[in-house]
């Protein structure tokens, strides 16, 4: 299997400019300022079937075609690399690696967008990244592929790195919006969409990391190759992050629609101490957990929509036999709770209440109905709000006690975990041999 | 003009309304706490989720316009189970300590519980800590575990009074209002979060405490704090005069009219209520050099009367912009057109203050614009002749209205005047040093004790209602005047204060074409008066 922005990934190493134009890098950006007209990159990633690789998968090219050209305001460009879904690393990866790929990405889809200001909004604790995207877009600069009349051809593009502050919310577009503006987090109310009402009240185009990172590859070798590599509708290849418990976990560069078998047995080095696989979570912590019988599945946005999931930012997060899936689940919440940024009542309230709920019973405090409450609140946080952070809590907190019922049901009945004794086999039978 | 249909009743609306307001307009009941029909939209509360044909999700009505063709259901299952649940949330780390709370009563979360709740509890957890009884500024208290975080009042600061005092800090359900760091909620408009927050979080510190909001009953009048003229509510008990030392009036609430005040009125004017109940004048008084005497109204009548008829010309009258229109009117046919004073003067009854682009007019008189619809105008000059006059000893006396001329007047030596006169008549509702100084002191009613119109700096001519009787023996001015005339021989025939309104609109240009029965609450403007009848002012209910 061919790597395109994965080649990159050779550890401690950064490609700088040097290195970047070594490989025939900005060669994508010179040919669409030569041979293109913005419609036709438009029309080119259309064909590509680009999905938003941020965890949405709205087609790309369909996205940037909403754009209105005739406001007489100017278009932004907002790059979300706030990238916070927990199980998703990949972004880190491209702009600790290869961060003139984006700035190349960046560039054409600034120019198909008519667009003159970029804003790059980085993750707060992606300091590492940061400062190689920083020096990057200095070195480019120089270069002249970023600022007044980039390239010789006429075209001004600016280009800012902010930095965010922490919090998970600012990783929803519109919550990246607001803070990229100097409010809180708060996502926004929609209709107006970013891509009429965006940045500073004007027009924005706002695209993860990965996505741009394709866009030059797409230029180079066309439309046609890209759509193939993927499955039908789902353009090309995604970066797969896999962790939890397998052998090797570490971001993979696979075809969308590869089987989720495929990632963790074949990829991945399946999973440690060969134990038996629990459950996956396909596509970052947001997404509806898989048992162990459900990883025959193409990793796209379709197949995993239509299994009552999604692909999300493509965090796979595989757990063993040894999981204890109220833990999981309460681990999960807390993070929902802790990051819910208090707008909406049933989002605020409800994983507030829901956190509570499992941390009494995995303290051992489970009352009767527990797991029909746990349900109850689930169906009335998911589609209440303003964001789709409550949607997001609401998969995990439904397919969870949904699908390991028995386990929750033993948790809140005996008021322990139904693996303890496992575990405690198996601390003795390591204090044995060793 | 986009037509839709909510719960299979039609209507057509303005292009760019909300569904909320078309469904108010069916008087269809969607609950809503984070909407305010006069901030920007949150869309954070979640209450008034409903059901839109061809939509997936339930959609909140106070985002979403209304469209042509739309079909809206509110009154589902889906809809109604939402609803119960989303109040289910907003009382998850609710403290329900409605028995000490202040806001029990006019509470939305009690409103709305009965009305869409009525569940069993499932909340086993402990509820989210957070700051109580915080002082956030002079006016408002802060119980942040009560609140709801619809950000009403954070829109308020920003919006409104565009102070931006107030902020919502931490995430999630640790979420709280608070004023942003060396700040206070201190603006003219501060009392106005009060009545906006649809819970208990935010209190009035002048009310806290006061007295129960079911004991409380209320009355509609216009405030008379400045020239703006602002709808008002009085709001009053009479029947529990031990919680409140005798006080009757307890607090003002804005009422609105889209045309004058909207949802707002100023501290000012909430907390300016205190002279209706106390540093009254109860009795009718006369000041001898020996002593002060309480005589009855037909006793100290004549009196003023006969002072009046031997003074003859040698006489000044003050009247206050604090009088009502019918008051003038009646007080200028009495001393200019019958007993033909030449020294009849209007003097503020409140000296100029604080004035802003908003609501606060530095004018602090409800009624100068109606004075000069009656032909009163500034007379600064002749009132400083009339006081030389005085001192010359050329005066006999003076009548005074309301107003403290001792120290309101710009003169300097008015007292030293005053004190040459053989006599003084006083008549006003409060104490002042003028009062103290009056041969006869004569009680007046305040404005919420009596009937009358004001006109404010706009030319809007509003009415407003005896809501209380008179403390006391006071009585309104216009009664004063019709019964001194009579006790000099003139017989006006008043009885009420619309007799006296219509004889004004027959008299007098500014007034011609009104009739005080459809001035309505919500008044008339002036403007509006081309055409031959008046148009009723819409009155929403008061949204507060």
């Amino acid at each position: 299997m061919e790597k395109l922005i994965s080649k990159y990934f050779i550890p401690g190493k950064t490609s700088f400019l040097a290195d970047y134009l070594a490989d025939g890098g900005y060669k994508a950006a010179r040919t669409v300022f030569e041979k293109y007209q913005p419609k036709d990159v438009v029309d080119l990633v259309k064909q590509s079937n680009l999905r938003g690789l941020g965890g949405a998968g709205f087609p790309c090219g369909m996205k940037w075609s909403f754009v209105p050209q005739n406001t007489g305001r100017p278009v932004y460009l907002v790059v979300n690399a706030d990238e916070g879904e927990p199980g998703t690393f990949k972004d880190k990866y491209i702009m600790y690696h290869t961060p003139h790929l984006l700035i190349e990405g960046i560039i054409i889809t600034a120019y198909a967008n008519n667009v003159h200001k970029a804003y790059i909004y980085i993750r707060g604790e992606y300091v590492e990244p940061y400062e190689k995207l920083k020096k990057a877009v200095e070195e480019a600069y120089a270069k002249g592929f970023l600022g007044k009349n980039i390239f010789g051809k006429g075209y001004d593009l600016e280009l800012v790195i902010h930095r965010g502050a922490g919090a998970y919310i600012c990783g929803e577009e519109t919550g990246l919006l607001e803070s990229l503006e100097g409010k809180k987090g708060f996502p926004r109310l929609k209709p107006p969409f970013p891509a009429v009402v965006g940045l500073f009240g004007c027009p924005t185009v706002i695209n993860n990391v990965e996505t741009l990172s394709y866009v030059p590859f797409i230029v180079n070798r066309g439309a046609e190759w890209f759509a193939k590599l993927g499955s039908d509708k789902n353009g090309g290849l995604r970066l797969f992050s896999v962790s939890g418990h397998v052998k090797k976990p570490g971001v993979y560069e696979l075809p969308l629609g590869v089987s989720l078998r495929e990632i963790i047995y074949e990829h991945a080095g399946g999973i440690r101490e060969d134990r038996k696989l629990k459950a996956v979570v396909p596509g970052g912590l947001s997404a509806a957990i898989f048992t162990a019988d459900e990883i025959d599945v193409g990793m796209d946005f379709d197949q995993l929509r239509n299994k009552g999931t999604m692909a999300g930012s493509g965090g796979v997060i595989v757990m063993d036999e040894t999981t204890c899936m109220v833990k999981a689940l309460l681990a999960t919440m807390r993070f929902f709770a802790h990051e819910s940024c208090g707008q909406c009542s049933p989002c605020r309230e409800g994983t507030g209440w829901v956190h509570r709920i499992l941390e009494r019973i995995a303290k051992g405090g489970g009352r009767g109905k527990d797991i029909e409450t746990l349900l109850d609140i689930c169906s009335f946080m998911g589609g209440t709000t303003i964001c789709a952070l409550a949607d997001g809590a609401a998969m995990p907190l439904r397919s969870y006690p949904t699908k390991f019922r028995e386990e929750f049901e033993y948790h809140v009945r005996e008021g322990k975990c139904d693996l303890d004794l496992v575990r405690h086999s198996e601390r003795e039978a390591r204090r044995i041999f060793i | 003009m986009p037509k839709l249909t909510i719960d299979g009743k039609e209507i057509e609306v303005p292009k760019g309304t909300r569904v909320i307001e078309a469904a108010k307009k069916l008087e269809t009941d969607i609950p809503y706490y984070c909407y305010h029909p006069g901030l920007s939209i949150a869309g954070n509360c979640r209450m008034c989720l409903v059901e839109v044909e061809k939509m997936p999700k339930l959609q909140i009505a106070c985002h979403m316009e209304a469209m042509d063709g739309m079909v809206i259901r509110t009154n589902t299952e889906k809809v109604l189970k939402t609803r119960q649940h989303i109040l289910e949330f907003l009382l998850v780390n609710h403290p329900l300590d409605c028995p000490v709370c202040d806001q029990a009563g006019e509470c939305w979360l009690q409103d709305y519980y009965m009305k869409h709740g009525l569940y069993d509890s499932r909340v086993n957890e402990n509820k989210v800590k957070k700051p109580k009884a915080v002082s956030l500024g002079p006016t408002v208290m802060l119980d942040a575990e009560r609140c709801i975080l619809c950000s009403r009042c954070v829109r308020f600061t920003d919006e409104i009074s565009k102070t931006f005092e107030l902020g919502i800090i931490n995430r999630g359900d640790h979420g709280e209002i608070t004023v942003f760091p060396g700040k206070e909620l201190k603006n003219p408009y501060s009392g106005n979060v009060v009545d906006i927050c649809p819970v208990g979080a935010l209190t009035d510190k002048d009310f806290r405490f006061k007295m129960r909001v079911w004991y409380l009953k209320s009355g509609d009048s216009v405030c008379t704090g400045c020239a703006r003229g602002c709808n008002i509510q009085v709001q009053y008990n009479l029947d529990r005069p031990h919680h409140t030392k005798g006080d009757r009036v307890m607090r003002l609430k804005p009422r609105f009219n889209e045309n004058i005040n909207k949802w707002w009125i100023c501290d000012e004017g909430r907390y300016g209520y205190k002279f209706h109940d106390h540093n009254r004048i109860l009795k009718p008084l006369k000041r001898t050099q020996e002593r002060l005497e309480e005589l009855a109204w037909h006793k100290i009548l004549p009196e003023v009367a006969h002072g009046l008829t031997s003074a003859k010309s040698k006489l000044g009258v003050f009247l206050s912009s604090q009088l009502s229109n019918e008051e003038l009117f009646l007080a200028k046919n009495l001393f200019k057109d019958e007993l033909k004073i030449e020294n009849v003067f209007l003097v503020p009854g409140n000296p100029p203050g604080f004035q802003d682009d908003f609501l606060i007019r530095a004018d602090k008189n409800p009624n100068s614009k109606g004075a000069e619809a009656l032909g009163f105008t500034s007379q600064d000059k002749a009132i400083h002749a009339f006081l030389a006059d005085c001192e010359k000893g050329l005066m006999k006396g003076v009548v005074v209205f309301g107003s403290d001329i001792l120290t309101g007047l710009k003169e300097k030596k008015v007292l030293q005047a005053v004190q040459k006169l053989e006599w003084s008549v006083f008549i006003g509702s409060n104490h002042n040093l003028m009062s103290e100084y009056a041969t006869f002191v004569l009680p007046s009613a305040t404005f919420i004790e009596k009937d009358g119109t004001f006109t404010n700096f706009e030319g809007r001519v509003q009415k407003f209602e005896k809501i209380l009787e008179p403390l006391g023996e006071a009585e309104p001015e216009w009664r004063i005047l019709v019964t001194l005339a009579r006790e000099l021989g003139i017989h006006f025939h008043f009885d009420r204060v619309e007799e006296i309104f219509k004889e004004m609109a027959l008299q007098v240009d500014f007034f011609k074409g009104m009739t005080y029965e459809k001035l309505g609450m919500g008044g008339s403007d002036i403007r509006s008066m081309a055409a031959p009848t008046i148009p009723a002012l819409e009155q929403d209910a008061n949204i507060l």
